[in-house]
């Protein structure tokens, strides 16, 4: 299981630049902490509509981290849209990145993946979420800045950059390189241009709530 | 308050030459003798911030002696082993030592040094540190709190002509300028028309820039960083000539390749950044085969 938190409205707002959006939401985890229910789904969806968006579907999926299920729901109509459309995911870091990588539109993260102290879930691809409580996605075209680049950078690439890979290993791939490309090819490189605030690092320890809230209780609370 | 006299005579438009030591591992300082080399022939004298990531002397107590010794020293300061409180304290310090000139950098990963296993930090990177000492300037720390009293530097950052893709480049060297630098030096010149089509995209942010320049020291060199430096292409032809080259004849070369790299960025950019990697002896007489003194 991997936790996420609804991000502020007022972030979702900023991150979504299209008109017309696509409201993406995971039936697994993500529904368990309450980021994708009905509920929140539909509060999200009216706040958006009073802003002047245009919600052209819901779509729900059992587990976004499967890419072949969000290809099998999507690949039907996905193409129907093109003009000024965003795709705003409802799942954790893990599920952004997984539509990112089989859709090519602009991706959106609704939510912050929060740290637990380490407890990483249990996903094989290559897609990895550091659960860094301020969810990067939205500006890196779904791919996230804070696994795929060596020093975790959030404006832009270092000097080190070699064509396409990174400065400390000739055979991993640059982050930032893979940023830039999928930017480029969704026609939304001027995101690159926008400054981000250093990282927020006291979000990487987990509050007593939150350690209290998810696994910690579920222990306690199976009995023999 | 003593200024910059680097963005002093930047300001007036005069083409400026700004060099650069780096601090041997120890506290032996005959490496600053380095520096006597180039007394009153450069404007300005980088100091690099642990180079390479190798552990060594620093460099905001080397750019102190260098003002000590009359020289205007450049502070390279990166964010590879310093996160955002020690950056801005060594801002302030560096301030009351008497530096002006700040250039800030991303910094290597430790991978590449001598202390491969360290925490690389990257609390901050080149943009966001370079916001950060702009705050200083205005009186405000990150977070907003009043400062007693505030710095004053001339704030620089670096570019890379060679950069693929360059648009990217670009666009990180705008944010830089967004957020406060005021000059930029290059990485490594030596195609000099693909550094012109890079100035005329430049152009527009008027911003003085000091074309980068490495003495090749053989053609195994030139070759070796082809291969391995980030956006750096050594054409065939200066390859050829160093390969040519005979042994005691190979300095005069590549003092030559320097020179016409030089003379071919006077018109194209405000100054040239010489690094010369331990043969600072020869930079006199590269500034006078480039007509420069
Ligand atoms: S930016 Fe990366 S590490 Fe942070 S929450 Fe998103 S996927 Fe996870
Ligand atoms: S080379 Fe790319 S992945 Fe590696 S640290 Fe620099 S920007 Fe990040």
């Amino acid at each position: 299981m991997i936790y996420s938190e609804l991000k502020i409205f007022e972030e979702i707002l900023k991150i979504t630049k299209e008109e017309n959006l696509l409201l993406l939401a995971c039936n697994g985890c993500a529904e368990v902490c309450k980021v994708s229910d009905d509920k929140s789904i539909s509060e999200i969806e009216e706040k958006l509509k009073t802003n002047g968006k245009k919600i052209k579907r819901i779509i729900k999926i059992d587990f976004m981290c499967n890419k072949n299920l969000i290809v099998r729901k999507l690949s039907r109509f996905i193409n129907d849209f093109s003009d000024n459309f965003g795709i705003l995911v409802f799942s954790c870091g893990i599920g952004v990145q997984c539509v990112s990588n089989v859709i090519e539109k602009p991706i959106y993260p609704a939510t912050n993946t929060i740290y637990l102290g380490g407890f990483q879930g249990l996903w094989p691809g290559e897609e990895r979420c550091a659960e860094c409580g301020m969810c990067y996605l939205g500006i890196t075209g779904g791919i996230c800045p804070i696994t795929f680049c060596t020093k975790q950078l959030i404006n832009g690439p270092c000097g080190g950059t070699n064509n396409g890979k990174c400065e400390i290993d000739s055979e991993k791939d640059c982050g930032w390189a893979l940023i830039y490309e999928k930017l480029k090819r969704i026609e939304k490189l001027e995101i690159l241009k926008e400054y981000q605030e250093p990282r927020n690092y006291k979000l990487c320890e987990p509050t007593g709530k939150i350690r209290k809230k998810i696994f910690y209780d579920v222990d306690k609370n199976e009995e023999l | 308050m003593e200024i910059s006299k680097l963005q002093k005579k930047l300001n007036e438009g005069k083409f400026v030459i700004t060099s650069e030591i780096g601090p041997g591992k120890g506290t032996n300082l005959e490496f600053l003798k380095e520096a006597d080399e180039l007394k009153d022939k450069v404007d300005a004298i980088n100091v690099t911030d642990l180079q390479s990531s190798v552990m060594r002397l620093g460099s905001l107590a080397t750019c102190h002696l260098l003002i000590e010794r009359g020289f205007e020293p450049i502070f390279q300061i990166t964010c590879r082993d310093r996160n955002r409180l020690a950056l801005q304290s060594d801002l302030l310090s560096a301030y009351v030592l008497g530096i002006r000139n700040v250039l800030c950098l991303t910094g290597d990963h430790p991978i590449l040094g001598d202390h491969p296993e360290s925490k690389p930090v990257f609390d901050l990177d080149s943009v966001s540190l370079l916001k950060v000492a702009s705050m200083l300037m205005e009186g405000k720390d990150m977070k907003g709190n009043q400062l007693d009293g505030s710095p004053h530097f001339f704030l620089g950052a670096v570019v890379s002509p060679g950069y693929e893709p360059l648009e990217l480049q670009i666009i990180k060297m705008e944010k830089k300028i967004e957020a406060g630098a005021k000059f930029f030096q290059t990485q490594a010149v030596y195609d000099l028309k693909k550094f012109e089509e890079f100035m005329k995209k430049v152009e527009k942010y008027k911003v003085p820039i000091l074309g980068g320049i490495v003495l090749l020291k053989s053609a195994g060199m030139a070759k070796y960083m082809n291969e391995n430096v980030a956006g750096v292409s050594v054409p065939d032809r200066y390859i050829e000539m160093m390969a040519k080259a005979k042994k005691e004849d190979r300095v005069k070369v590549s003092l030559q390749i320097g020179a016409e790299l030089i003379k071919g960025m006077k018109g194209m950019c405000q100054g040239v950044h010489i690094m010369p990697l331990g043969w600072d002896k020869y930079v006199p007489e590269l500034l006078s085969l480039s007509n420069l003194i």
